[in-house]
């Protein structure tokens, strides 16, 4: 037996590595174009709450039907994914289904099991095609979905289903070669689904039936190999990154928005009190708020990685319902995409950040981050846990800071604050009002 | 406050009274209804009175981080100045600052919303409720505050006091953690809104609207506003009132 196909095997193994360690190096770098944070916090609940969220999908299950579809697709992911260690190893080796000796008559459950699971997959690619083009649920066909980010999940859907048919052609290829005694074939006891479509092949020569199965089987670890590497330049990433990203969860009430400590300072050392640290002023402090994705914490860069753009958080956002132009998912997908501009850029020695343009201003308009009730409505919904108002609120900061471009009437509060320690403009000396009321029912 | 302080008493809670509790001409009717419930108890309380400023909740929102830790401050200096243990409040914006917010900045207080105090009084059997009064038997809907639900996972709470009420709740389809907000939060209460098909409490009203209730109930200042405006939209003042908690409770105490 030629030696070719498993040479031919290597090297596409070892290109496909090569590449997908480019690609993870290349989004490594990215997420940390984004300032350090440290979360490394209660180790315990950041376990509980990956195995819960990701592995255990618990926020997915908010909408059962599609929770359940994504459910199979998921759980035949993970196992399928064992046939491909198989797969490798008779690549590499030139044998032909190593494991079923082994297993013996397990092999065939097995066997049976993933073909079944590939039908789930098939059954539920399809259903969500149909959710996606011919039912048109809303949440997938916003503004901000037109164009690559629809292309993207369709293309992951059908390359899915095509995988899929590939395992059961392969399967059915397989058993009638073995059913014909040719060499290097095993007879496993009947697979229910690929026997199905066995007499679509049935008048084939053995010859043409070999190419078939080598066809199907190559197709399918290729096809495999070429998704992984697709999936880095897809919304798709949520498959692996889903697990740090919700182990990385914010733990706090959702309620709390995160200080600035460099602020403390210089309103400490104006009202003359003591600082930590000396009372010498802070030599750079940088940038207020966050106008560009390197004033952004890497925790929300891999927030935005993460990404599958399933639009549920847009769906809750009460801005997004009536009307408004925010949309927590597009800010989302405009963080991750000025991320890969600025790799990019990096990358061919081009300007980077310094390239003219900003998050803030070339991907998001203050219009957005402006219709932002705080509702905590999207970081809810996430099924990943994911927080849009995190990099609201802090680009809000730059407007407001550095810019002071907040709208007219919100400048009106801030001065009635400053003025009157109130948003509204009363006295100081009536907060206590209130109380003359009651105190004349006393009286009486 | 400053006049327990000087006769050396402490009491045993500070009312945070807040901004729209000290001068918006509806929630002061809430912070003298509350205010009624806890004299009528006993409980031994203080307000800070004109000694308060806002908790910076709008500015921090809206991004004006140098104002918020201004107002936040300053407040922390008087509170820990009169050595406060325990803050209630009416307001789940001032509750969320105050709550989760001020420790960073010094300030390290037990603070509950005024929903949860009520429970409690219901609970340990303080608050003597008729039970038979206005509300009785009534459909009465509750609206969840972001600031309350949410941000800080106080759902049943209110839900305990209403009941108490001898009422039959129904709830919007939206409720708890999936609860719309009213649209006044994270300073939008300060501005128009953008533009867009139309405004966030006529979507909320029409939906509290639907269920049939009489009557709205909520915990928060800004909800009361929002959804006062949205029943007034739809022409429905008449039939439908939006009520604080407070207010309810007050009722029924007949005070």
């Amino acid at each position: 037996m030629s030696i070719l196909p498993q040479i031919a095997f290597l090297l596409i193994f070892a290109l496909a590595g090569f590449f997908l360690y480019k690609r993870v190096s290349f989004l490594k770098r990215n997420i940390m174009l984004g300032k350090g944070e440290t979360r490394n916090d209660q180790p315990e609940e950041r376990w509980k709450t990956m195995l819960l969220v990701a592995l255990g999908q618990k926020k997915m299950f908010k909408r059962i039907i599609p929770a359940f579809l994504h459910l199979l697709i998921y759980v035949a992911f993970v196992i399928i994914n064992l046939e491909v260690l198989e797969f490798i190893i008779d690549g590499i080796t030139g044998s032909h289904r190593i494991f079923a000796p082994f297993l013996g008559s397990f092999y065939g459950v097995a066997m049976n099991i993933f073909e079944f699971l590939a039908i789930a997959v098939l059954v539920s690619c399809v259903a969500f095609l149909i959710r996606r083009n011919v039912m048109k649920v809303e949440r997938f066909n916003k503004p901000e979905m037109k164009g690559w980010p629809a292309m993207d999940a369709n293309l992951i859907l059908v390359i899915e289903i095509i995988l899929m048919f590939a395992i059961l052609t392969m399967n059915a290829t397989d058993q009638i070669l073995a059913t014909r005694g040719v060499e290097g074939y095993t007879l496993l006891n009947g697979l229910f689904f690929s026997d199905m479509i066995q007499p679509l092949f049935l008048s084939m020569s053995d010859s043409a039936l070999v190419v078939v199965e080598r066809s199907a089987w190559w197709f399918h670890i290729v096809g495999i190999l070429a998704f992984a590497i697709y999936v880095t330049y897809s919304k798709h990433l949520h498959i692996f990154l889903a697990f740090p990203n919700t182990w990385y969860t914010n733990l706090k009430p959702k309620g709390e928005i995160q200080n600035m400590p460099e602020v403390t300072k210089e309103v400490n050392m104006m009202l003359g009190m003591p600082v930590e640290g000396g009372d010498e002023a802070p030599a750079e402090i940088g940038r207020f708020g966050a106008k560009d994705v390197n004033d952004l914490s890497w925790v929300n860069i891999m927030n935005a990685y993460s990404c599958t753009e399933c639009g549920r958080c847009t769906s809750e956002c009460p801005a997004n319902l009536t009307g408004k132009k925010l949309s927590p998912r597009k800010i989302m997908m405009d963080v991750r995409d000025r991320a890969e501009e600025v790799g990019k850029s990096i990358d061919l020695g081009g300007p980077g950040l310094e390239d003219g343009k900003s998050l803030l201003g070339d991907y998001i308009t203050k219009e957005e981050i402006n219709a932002c009730t705080s509702c905590n409505a999207c970081v809810e919904a996430c099924p990943v846990n994911i927080d849009p108002l995190s990099i609201i609120i802090q680009m809000r900061r730059y407007v407001a800071m550095e810019e002071s471009g907040t709208p007219a009437q919100w400048n009106a509060m801030f001065q009635n604050m400053e003025t009157s320690f109130s948003p509204w403009k009363f006295a100081p000396t009536d907060r206590f009002n209130w109380a003359d009321q009651l105190k004349n029912e006393e009286v009486k | 406050m400053a006049e327990m302080a000087a006769s050396g008493e402490s009491p045993e809670i500070l009312f945070w009274v807040g901004c729209a509790g000290s001068f918006d001409d509806r929630y002061k009717a809430v912070t003298q209804a509350f205010v009624k419930i806890l004299n009528k108890v006993g409980v031994s309380f203080a307000v800070l009175g004109p000694e308060e400023a806002c908790t910076g909740d709008p500015a921090r929102r809206a991004g004006n981080e140098f104002l918020f830790q201004m107002q936040a401050v300053a407040n922390i200096q008087v509170m820990n100045g009169y050595n406060v243990k325990k803050v209630v409040t009416a307001c789940p914006h001032c509750f969320n600052t105050i709550k989760n917010e001020y420790p960073a900045l010094g300030g390290d207080y037990e603070v509950i919303h005024h929903s949860q105090f009520l429970q409690q009084l219901i609970n340990e059997g303080k608050v003597a409720l008729k039970g038979g009064g206005e509300f009785k038997g009534k459909k009465i809907t509750f609206h969840d505050s972001c600031y309350l639900g949410r941000a800080n996972d106080v759902y049943e709470a209110p839900r305990e006091v209403i009941k108490a009420l001898d009422v039959e709740l129904v709830e919007m389809k939206r409720c708890r953690t999936k609860g719309l907000c009213c649209g006044a939060g994270g300073a939008q209460m300060f501005k128009e809104p953008e533009e867009g098909k139309r405004d966030i409490n006529i979507e909320r009203t029409e939906e509290a609207l639907s269920t049939g209730a009489s009557a709205i109930a909520v915990g928060c200042p800004f909800c009361l506003t929002m959804m006062t405006d949205g029943v007034k939209n739809k022409d429905r003042e008449h039939d439908v009132k939006v009520y604080d908690l407070a207010e309810m409770i007050a009722k029924d105490m007949g005070i």
